[in-house]
């Protein structure tokens, strides 16, 4: 466990409320491509919304089959990314359609956004951010373009919440990986 | 196939200079640095040129230039806006992303790196100092006849004794793990990874993910040219010494505290193929001395810390897509060199190196911000890179044991950075762009 996570008391939940725009303004962070949203119990985190191209919905579905197949395919596709969670969703404002696309990291998005556009380029999982009006055509040879649509689509949150948090997904597959063999030691004891 | 006669040597060679002058140039003038341009190009060698006559030279020149300079040069706005972001900022706007805050803020950098009137660079490798002090002189002449062009700042360097391999003032053998790209006819050294496509360091060319693209226009400018970071990274050597021997007993404890530090032993042995013991003929041999990984070898960083510098600059086979990350280094010690166990003498000390990629923001800056800054690589959660981090005496270094790790808390910072900047290398034909903009406007 790192010592990060032991400043943060991960038995007490906690809550932060973020100001309005998303950050805290006497300590902003910079990434490459621009400022970074903060840490927050939840963890880093970003909620892309953006219009569909109308009629595009089918491909939405057959992309969440080609995900579900590529990570079952090759379960450490994503790993770079440094995931908790990923969330899509795709909703209905006065007849129109959009796709949220809602992330949970343990990294900002800054850090690892062009391995993020390698991913999509390289595995064919292009498809989805295609149907995006106003997603840039050269995506796949301009991170900077790609990056540019994605913050500019980010609905920054005004509160998280953590039942545990600050905790990284990596402590806690160490925690899962210490408990299996905690419980394997007891086995050969038997 | 890799235009050799265009690309400056600097890209694809490595020169036998014990000497070496930088100087930081800027021009009030665009007709006036357009002449200092025209007057260098004889002097500017390509890889072909070093390639062929590098045993009978004893000097090499390579030129390079700011965002600013290229504008001072007289470079149209149009053409301009096509670079890059982050080139177009420069060192200076990136420094908080970098990590350059604290002692190592822009605003204590010397030489004027940090204004907007640095416009050019000039390297000089030479054989030997009397050789460097010919082209000094040469060269002050030259500034000197060129309407408002000034000489900022300069730096001299030499190789730091002894003088048999290539080493910084703290000890460590240096060059050991550099990139090969396709279509140079050098053979990677095992455990260097495979050749790589050559767009990664040079615009024009395919790189890993592809063909080239959003290259900075027109073409001639851009084409057989590259990115160059650089950094003065002052090494403070008394305090590096003193440390060792805070945290080591014996003089072997020491020398392997500061392999940790490293990941590698002071010869250069890498740690992972001699957890143990200081190994200089492993060190020295460069069939073995760079054969080596981590997920297998080391994964829980036995040998090498996981925070260790070179586990950090080149991850191997611990981080993805390595391949978009490297980058070619040159570089040189400046300084008087510290005699083991004589007191710190307050001179400043160090290397003025420089990071050439075809993307600032892609593998120098992601280096920079990823690997060496973030304080919680590898779940490490307080720490900064040993040896080039941001340190400010509040982090910690970690060295995995069994069966308890030891820790290091209140590292010191060993290194400042006292200057820094982002330049343009182009390509022979864009020097030669570059110096008749003035006459292709009028003509």
């Amino acid at each position: 466990m790192s010592d990060r996570s032991k400043q943060h008391d991960w038995t007490k939940p906690a809550a932060m409320a973020i100001p309005e725009g998303g950050f805290f303004k006497d300590k902003v962070e910079q990434g490459r491509y621009g400022p970074i949203f903060p840490k927050t119990p939840a963890c880093y985190g970003f909620s892309i919304i953006a219009k569909i191209i109308p009629g595009r919905e089918p491909v939405f579905h057959e992309y969440a089959r080609n995900i579900e197949q590529a990570v079952a395919g090759q379960p450490d596709i994503l790993a770079v990314l440094r995931l908790h969670y990923l969330r899509w969703n795709l909703f209905d404002i006065n007849g129109e359609t959009y796709f949220q696309y809602m992330g949970i990291f343990d990294t900002d998005f800054d850090k690892y956004t062009e391995d993020a556009v390698g991913i999509f380029a390289a595995s064919g999982l292009n498809t989805v951010f295609e149907n995006l009006e106003g997603f840039p055509k050269d995506w796949k040879t301009n991170a900077a373009a790609f990056i540019k649509f994605v913050r500019d689509h980010q609905c920054p949150s005004f509160l998280e919440y953590g039942e545990y948090p600050f905790v990284s997904a990596e402590e806690i597959k160490k925690a899962l990986k210490l408990k299996a063999a905690f419980s394997n030691m007891l086995d050969q004891m038997q | 196939m890799l235009e050799f006669d265009d690309i400056q040597h600097i890209l694809l060679t490595r020169t036998p200079a014990l000497a070496a002058r930088y100087e930081f140039l800027s021009f009030r003038d665009a007709a006036g640095g357009r002449a200092w341009l025209s007057a260098m190009l004889e002097k500017v060698q390509s890889a072909a040129e070093v390639r062929a006559s590098v045993k009978k030279d004893n000097r090499w020149v390579t030129m390079a230039f700011t965002w600013n300079g290229l504008r001072a040069l007289g470079v149209d706005e149009a053409s301009l806006a096509t670079f890059p972001e982050e080139f177009k900022q420069g060192m200076v706007a990136r420094a908080e992303m970098l990590g350059d805050s604290g002692k190592n803020h822009p605003a204590n950098w010397v030489g004027g790196l940090a204004t907007a009137d640095l416009h050019a660079i000039v390297i000089l490798f030479a054989r030997d100092a009397a050789e460097r002090e010919r082209c000094q002189t040469e060269h002050a002449k030259l500034v000197a006849r060129c309407e408002g062009v000034e000489a900022l700042s300069t730096l001299d360097l030499e190789a730091t004794p002894p003088f048999d391999y290539a080493h910084d003032h703290f000890g460590y053998r240096d060059r050991l793990s550099q990139p090969v790209m396709e279509g140079t006819g050098e053979i990677p050294t095992p455990g260097s990874g495979a050749t790589l496509k050559p767009g990664e360091f040079i615009l024009g060319y395919p790189d890993e993910e592809g063909p080239p693209a959003n290259l900075p226009q027109p073409e001639i400018l851009s084409r057989n040219g590259s990115y160059m970071a650089y950094r003065r990274l002052e090494e403070h050597v008394g305090k590096f010494r003193d440390f060792l021997r805070e945290h080591g007993e014996t003089p072997e404890e020491q020398e392997l505290i500061a392999a940790k530090l490293m990941g590698r032993w002071r010869s250069g042995a890498p740690l992972v193929l001699a957890p143990e013991k200081d190994d200089p003929a492993l060190g020295a041999d460069t069939q073995r001395n760079n054969d080596f990984n981590y997920k297998q070898m080391d994964p829980h960083g036995y040998a090498v810390p996981l925070g260790s510098h070179i586990r950090r600059m080149n991850p191997r086979d611990t981080a993805h897509n390595v391949n978009r990350r490297r980058m070619i280094r040159r570089g040189a010690t400046y300084g008087p060199h510290l005699p083991e166990g004589a007191p710190d003498d307050g001179a400043e000390r160090g290397i003025a190196a420089f990071v050439i990629c075809a993307s600032l923001i892609r593998q120098y800056e992601f280096a920079q911000n990823v690997w060496v800054n973030d304080r919680n690589f590898h779940e490490l959660g307080n720490e900064r890179d040993p040896i080039i981090g941001n340190q400010d005496g509040t982090l910690e270094f970690k060295i995995p044991k069994r069966p308890i790790r030891r820790k290091i808390t209140g590292l010191p910072a060993f290194t400042t950075v006292r200057g820094g900047a982002y330049f343009f290398l182009p390509g022979i034909n864009a020097l030669r762009y570059l110096a008749a903009l003035g006459s292709a406007r009028q003509a």
